[in-house]
């Protein structure tokens, strides 16, 4: 027998922590995200199928044991059927969609510009630029969606400007429309559609636009037939990360819009901190995730490609 | 510098404008002395001694404060593993799923995340008896959930443009893979983790939907009381909190960028 070197329980755990070291640092954040956020969904998903009732929590359990030893599986399919009778949720689905469409379409065309000029302008430049478009992103959304109050109120800074300059004699009812909700939107996404534009504009080869010139395409055909097609990942980035949170907003149609704004965000936050139906909240949440699937996959597969194009 | 036409020139210009024009009056506006928000009537600070005075806000913003600390520094540890995991490890058991349930929380809307958190959280309240209740602990674990996505993201980032050739040295030359982890690939990426924590720290700071699902009884954030006060209307003491956000804010982005500008030179 050799003399061994006694090994302390400490160091002999340190040791198969080390050996299993590769698949402890992939367990940590993969089983962090499983059961934080991919559980919570399956958990969503079991209550939309639950009945309401009055206790705490406030929904029924799924699963019953009945007196006869017969295990019972109750699935509440009537929460879906609401959603679908009551013209409120299909009209309040569509028109969240409908809005999402065209404040990205209205961020893209407000974007663009700006994302190309930053771009092509010299490197100085373009590091303040890119500093002030993330700047806005950094100070509390919350608060820059409340200065909109301030400034599209009936009493606010534009109609109070507009009236002073005699431009208008009655002020303009702004604030709690739908424009209001669109300005806001915009607004608050806006940086989210200039840097994936920009990443791409950036990358654009300068002497395909030289090319074209030289074949005596005007700036206009240049434009339309390069270097739009060229950035189209880009487009596609920005747009999906501007749609898919505005769908689901809650806090800008809440400030800025009226009682007539319907969105889906303001729906489900509605049924369950004032109706405190959970399993009809569920169900929402589980319907908007559905119609979010398509946007999500465009998403990935758009990251993916300039990942790709990285390497 | 290449040439742009006057019309990208103006439509940049009003963009930016567009982005300013409401900060800009926000920080004017907690100047003035008249309780309407929108009407200049002189140069007061009083509204910044009305809001240093207010309890209910001073509290909000110490346990927010707390919040974030904690949060960020949590989301910084995960998604640093995260990225590191996805960049460097070839291939493993649960890559792609990794991968697609890191960046989801960057996109996923706020509503279905506060309430999927939620009912998590009841149920396995249920199940084990933890969490006890809502408060502090459901907020910071939803909030280390949707902040290191972002940091995962920023250092994913860094770890792509990173020359592998150093760690590979590092190992040849017989180094252990924690050390050459700690010795050769956190130094590197240092910069990625600072933005990754700030900007993790602000976005804690700024949520409001998450919280109010996860939050229980005694737990008010301070987007929370915001929320709340301006649901009932434009108050200049608001004005005056932005105002204090955006200068701490300003002040923080320029020194770290410039920072980041002479460690580059050096």
């Amino acid at each position: 027998m050799t003399a061994q070197t006694p090994i302390l329980p400490v160091q002999a755990i340190l040791r198969r922590l080390a050996r299993h070291g590769r698949s402890l640092v992939i367990a940590v954040p993969l089983w962090w995200l499983i059961v934080f956020f991919l559980i919570p969904f399956a958990v969503v998903a079991k209550i939309s199928f639950a009945e309401a009732i009055i206790a705490r929590p406030p929904y029924s359990s799924l699963v019953d044991w009945t007196s006869e030893g017969v295990l019972l599986l109750k699935l509440h399919l009537s929460n879906y059927g609401y959603l679908l009778e009551d013209s409120l949720y299909v009209l309040a689905y569509w028109s969240s969609i409908q809005m999402a469409f065209f404040s990205t379409l209205i961020a893209l065309v407000v974007a663009y510009p700006m994302a190309y000029y930053i771009a092509r302008t010299s490197e100085r430049r373009r590091n303040v630029l890119l500093m002030l478009i993330i700047l806005p992103f950094w100070t509390s959304f919350l608060l820059r969606v409340y200065a909109w109050i301030g400034i599209l109120k009936t009493n606010g800074i534009i109609n109070n400007a507009l009236m002073s300059l005699g431009l208008t004699s009655e002020p303009f009812i702004m604030l709690q429309t739908n424009f209001a909700v669109y300005v806001g939107i915009v607004y608050t996404y806006l940086p989210f559609m200039v840097l994936p534009l920009f990443t791409n504009l950036v990358k654009l080869d300068n002497s395909l636009l030289e090319a074209s010139a030289d074949l005596g395409a005007s700036p206009i055909t240049t434009f339309f037939k390069v270097t739009l097609p060229l950035s189209v990942p880009g487009i596609i980035a920005g747009s999906m990360l501007v749609f898919i949170p505005v769908v689901g907003e809650f806090v800008i149609p809440a400030l800025l819009g009226g009682p007539d704004t319907l969105m889906i965000g303001k729906v489900l936050w509605g049924e369950f901190f004032n109706n405190r139906d959970w399993p009809v909240a569920s169900a929402v949440a589980i319907v908007m995730l559905v119609l979010l699937i398509i946007p999500i996959m465009l998403l990935r597969n758009a990251q993916e490609a300039s990942a790709e194009a990285a390497r | 510098m290449k040439r742009t036409s006057w019309f990208v020139t103006i439509a940049t210009a009003l963009g930016f404008a567009f982005l300013y024009i409401p900060i800009i009056s926000l920080i004017i506006f907690s100047f003035n002395k008249s309780k309407l928000v929108t009407v200049w009537a002189g140069f007061s600070v009083k509204w910044y001694g009305k809001l240093f005075s207010d309890p209910q806000i001073l509290g909000a913003a110490w346990i927010s404060l707390k919040i974030a600390f904690v949060s960020a520094s949590l989301a910084l540890v995960l998604g640093t593993l995260g990225a590191l995991v996805l960049v460097r490890f070839r291939r493993f058991h649960g890559k792609s799923l990794l991968s697609g349930m890191i960046t989801a929380p960057l996109v996923m809307p706020d509503v279905i995340i506060g309430l999927s958190l939620l009912l998590l959280f009841v149920a396995m309240e249920s199940m084990f008896g933890w969490p006890a209740g809502r408060g502090l602990t459901t907020i910071i674990i939803a909030h280390t959930t949707f902040c290191m996505a972002y940091v995962a993201v920023v250092v994913q980032s860094r770890l792509i443009d990173m020359d592998e050739s150093l760690e590979e040295a590092a190992l040849d030359l017989g180094a252990k893979p924690v050390r050459v982890f700690f010795d050769v690939t956190l130094p590197m990426i240092s910069p990625a983790l600072v933005s990754g924590w700030l900007l993790s720290f602000t976005l804690s700071l700024d949520d409001l939907v998450i919280a109010s699902f996860v939050s229980g009884p005694g737990a008010s954030t301070l987007p929370m009381v915001i929320f709340s006060k301006v649901r009932l209307g434009v108050s200049p003491d608001i004005n005056a909190l932005a105002t204090i956000i955006i200068v701490i804010v300003g002040i923080g982005v320029v020194i770290a960028s410039t920072q980041m500008k002479s460690r580059k030179v050096s």
